[in-house]
């Protein structure tokens, strides 16, 4: 194979990988957005939150990787409903610089305390044997872990996808977030369905940072690293759509790491020029609403 | 002179599939008295919207006094002469009584535009805001802040901020809904007292303020004009007492 | 004396009260009493500025923005160069030429953000901030990337102070840029302009219905914002002789909206006592351990964000009612 081709693949696979990983972080993080209103940089606090959970029940417990991961994301996505009912609900109708201003300090909250009871030192993670290594193709070889990635950002992508569309939740879903009082009329209880996508939204994270550890890192910092990032996705994507937060994950994912490679010093700046162009040509996002 | 305060002329506005506005013609002539009645959902603040320039027409044109202003922006429509009240109040919460009438006329005369003097140096605004209030008796409460007003007297703040604008075209869209008697006979002498120049376009459901108060009565139904006329033609057609099912209290009742 | 601003009569808010000397009176005094911690204070001045700077945008105008950074880092990077490069060493012009900059910049941001709100402009303010870092980061040979702007050495004030170790020099020329700063922002907040402002942050509607260019003042309000920050920026350079990438980061840009939330929006003082009561705190508690600071800042500002919305001037000015409505 040609080596340009070569090269090509690469970035393309890696941006792919990274990509599933912001699309499993951040589309919570859409749906409850859109769903709600509510601003919350915190969100990616769950997904470090699931990391560290993570690696926790795999080394207290001596679970394997995978099914620690879900422990993780189910026993985040409950406690986020504590942090729901107490931190986030009050301030609902308050502007969107209150919902701001209250998530970023839940942000710093988590960064300090999580370095405080698990150093500032990165965490790693061991990754089970099927999942290291090489995993031919046919064309050419590729790393088993971020194929591995891919195909749980796809099939995720495709269970969120097909649940949404097709199940009863999902079309109150869909309808709450199109138009709330409409829905509220209708007999949707909107408040529960809120819970429900919040917890499911923070759960999902959380498998996302655990997922993310051995491709982003992760240490207290993860959450306001990665802070701009997520927020980003969800921006360009479009609030509370799932197909929005795919497509920007990709293209930013893609574009991202495009950038890092073929220009190792300066590379970075692109997805933010990219981000600027998208938000002012279509401000709602992609496939966001206009109203 | 034209003598045409407001022309409008096949106005059409849909959002997708639903028509709000159909094909719309209407004048308004200066010095007019004019009332907009209708159904509820008949499409009378829509309308006030698009002549405002919060919503853009999908077809047709406006002009005011004689310019058209179909695609300016609504502070630009303002400035040529254009002052509306909201049916849901738009009053500057925070701020005081005083303080929400200052800033229209402080917009008007080109005031709001200075940096670096304080606003207390323009007296001239403030000695003309304090006139309008004392016309709607509010001069008493002019320090009050707004938010603790009882809602009558908000609605008047609502009509005082307008009538800062020194406005040639005045829409008021349900100034005495859900007002107590006292402020609405108020809002009926301060509309009655406004110079033969000004032309006023009211939306009200109240039968007796629009008999009271118009020299026409155009009626809308879905989005369009039904009809047309004198007040006591309006009274007398058969199709807008269908509507109101004898509402009027006129003594014109089936 | 009631400073809630909103009750005044009009003809007579813009009057001076005599407890607005009591912030110069203790800058002053701090210079006395205070003789060790001069170089800190000469950082708190500046940072006071900066929030000046952003509570005439977010306090007035309620202009959310996460990158308001991008306009200190402009003018630091601004005064940096011009002396780094260019040998103009002259502190006052370059402090000039640096708050000019970031104007001129915030003039072209604002001219383009401008059309938006809520979450869109937000993260557009955010977007153009990291872009700017990441620009200068880049372009390491302009701006020294990650190592920093070496090579800053700015002449002596007015030809004859210079700045000495103690600080002593860069003291009153930060407390002299403050105080001319805080004066013209005075005069622009209680103007008809400034009203007009206020009238836009409580019901832009309304404003559009009145005839108000709301754009075009909001833009004008962003470029003068941004000027002052490049003055901030640029006197940073300045007084440290050195200019890091983080005068453009997120991190400066969150911490001078949680200082301006911390003392209190609208007020023009509240960065006063935001400033002071931040940086202070910060010294001292991350003496003891970083992550304490962190965890510190998040509580304090889930706490102010809950129950005491309106900072610490807010909450002043509630316990001042309530004494009134105990003494009356």
């Amino acid at each position: 194979m040609s080596a340009f081709l070569n090269i090509v693949i690469s970035i393309v696979f890696d941006g792919l990988a990274y990509a599933m990983i912001l699309f499993i972080i951040s589309v919570g993080l859409s749906v409850t957005m859109g769903l709600m209103g509510f601003v919350n940089l915190a969100h990616g606090v769950f997904a470090m939150a699931g990391g560290y959970a993570t690696v926790a029940i795999m080394t207290q417990f001596g679970i394997g990787f995978i099914p620690a991961l879900l422990c993780a994301g189910v026993a985040i996505g409950i406690a986020s409903l504590v942090l729901e009912r107490t931190l986030y609900a009050p301030l609902y109708k308050a502007g969107e610089l209150d919902q701001l201003l209250l998530s970023i300090g839940l942000v710093f909250m988590a960064s300090g305390a999580f370095t405080y009871f698990f150093g500032p030192d990165p965490v790693s993670v061991q990754l089970p044997n099927y999942l290291r290594g090489q995993i031919d193709l046919g064309v050419r070889s590729f790393p088993t872990y971020r194929v591995f990635m891919i195909a749980v950002g796809i099939a995720m992508a495709l269970v969120l996808w097909l649940g949404l569309e097709r199940t009863l939740l999902g079309a109150q879903i869909r309808a709450a977030v199109d138009n709330r009082p409409m829905a509220e009329a209708v007999g949707i209880n909107v408040g529960l369905l809120f819970k429900l996508t919040f917890a499911l939204g923070s759960g999902i994270a959380a498998i996302g940072g655990g997922l993310a550890i051995d491709i982003l890192g992760l240490t207290p910092n993860f959450a306001i690293q990665y802070l701009v990032l997520f927020l980003i996705v969800v921006a360009v994507g479009g609030l509370g759509t799932i197909r929005g937060t795919f497509v920007a994950a990709l293209a930013l994912g893609i574009i991202d790491n495009a950038g890092k490679y073929l220009w190792p010093e300066g590379g970075a700046f692109f997805i933010y020029a990219v981000a600027i162009a998208i938000l002012l040509w279509r401000p709602a996002g992609i496939l966001g609403r206009t109203d | 002179m034209s003598p045409t305060a407001l022309q409008i002329s096949g106005l059409d506005k849909n959002f997708g599939a639903l028509q709000v506005a159909r094909h719309i013609d209407f004048e308004l002539q200066r010095g007019a008295r004019h009332a907009l009645i209708g159904p509820n959902g008949a499409g009378k603040t829509t309308f006030l919207n698009l002549i405002t320039g919060v919503l853009r027409p999908s077809a047709g044109r406006i002009q005011l006094l004689g310019s058209d202003i179909t695609d300016m922006g609504q502070s630009k429509r303002s400035r040529l002469g254009l002052a509306r009240t909201f049916q849901i109040n738009q009053l500057f919460k925070g701020l005081s009584v005083l303080d929400n009438v200052c800033l229209a006329i402080a917009e008007r005369t080109g005031v709001a535009r200075s940096l670096l003097a304080p606003f207390g140096r323009h007296q001239r605004v403030i000695d003309e805001a304090m006139h309008l209030l004392q016309m709607l008796r509010l001069d008493g409460d002019a320090m009050q802040l707004v938010n603790q007003l009882p809602y009558g007297q908000q609605r008047l703040v609502e009509i005082v901020i307008a009538l800062g604008q020194n406005p040639q075209v005045l829409l008021l869209d349900e100034p005495a809904a859900g007002v107590p008697s006292a402020e609405s006979q108020l809002i009926l002498e301060v509309m009655d007292s406004l110079s033969d120049d000004i032309a006023i376009l009211i939306i009200e459901h109240d039968m007796e303020i629009v008999f009271r108060f118009a020299k026409r009565i155009t009626v809308m139904l879905a989005g369009a004009i039904l009809t047309e006329g004198t007040p006591d033609e309006i009274a007398a057609d058969d199709r807008v007492r269908a509507i109101y099912l004898g509402d009027f209290q006129r003594g014109h009742l089936a | 004396m009631r400073w809630t601003q909103n009750n005044q009569h009009p003809s007579r808010r813009h009057r001076w009260h005599p407890a607005e000397a009591l912030p110069w009176v203790i800058a002053v005094g701090a210079y006395f009493a205070l003789p060790n911690y001069l170089a800190f204070g000469t950082q708190i001045l500046i940072t006071i500025i900066f929030a000046i700077s952003l509570d005439l945008i977010l306090g007035y105008a309620g202009i959310i923005t996460l990158g308001h950074a991008a306009y200190f880092g402009t003018g630091a990077y601004a005064a940096g160069m011009l002396s780094a490069h260019l040998g103009w060493n002259e502190p006052i012009t370059g402090l000039v030429l640096a708050g000019t900059a970031a104007a001129v910049v915030g003039w072209i941001s604002g001219l383009v953000l401008l059309r938006y709100r809520g979450l869109t402009l937000i993260m557009l303010t955010l977007t153009t901030a990291i872009l700017l870092y990441e620009l200068a980061n880049t372009l390491e040979n302009i701006t020294g990337g990650f190592d920093g702007l070496l090579g800053i050495q700015i002449s002596p004030l007015l030809g004859r102070f210079e700045n000495d170790l103690w600080g002593h020099t860069y003291y009153w020329y930060s407390l002299t840029v403050l105080f001319i700063v805080f004066l013209a922002a005075r005069r622009v907040v209680f103007s008809p302009f400034g009203r007009s402002l206020i009238g836009i942050r409580d019901n832009v509607h309304r404003m559009h219905a009145i005839g108000t260019p709301v754009r075009r003042r909001l833009v004008t309000i962003y470029t003068i914002s941004a000027g002052v920050a490049g003055i901030a920026g640029g006197l940073f350079a300045q007084s440290n002789a050195f200019v890091t990438l983080d005068v453009l980061g997120f991190v400066r840009s969150g911490t001078i909206l949680v200082i301006l939330i911390l003392g209190g929006t609208g007020r023009l003082y509240g960065a006063f006592v935001g400033t002071v009561v931040y940086m202070v705190v910060e010294d001292e508690l991350t003496k003891l351990s970083p992550e304490f600071w962190e965890f510190g800042v998040g509580l304090v500002l889930v706490l102010v964000v809950l129950f005491a919305r309106r900072g610490l001037l807010g909450l002043m000015a509630d316990i001042n009612e309530r004494m009134h409505k105990v003494w009356s």
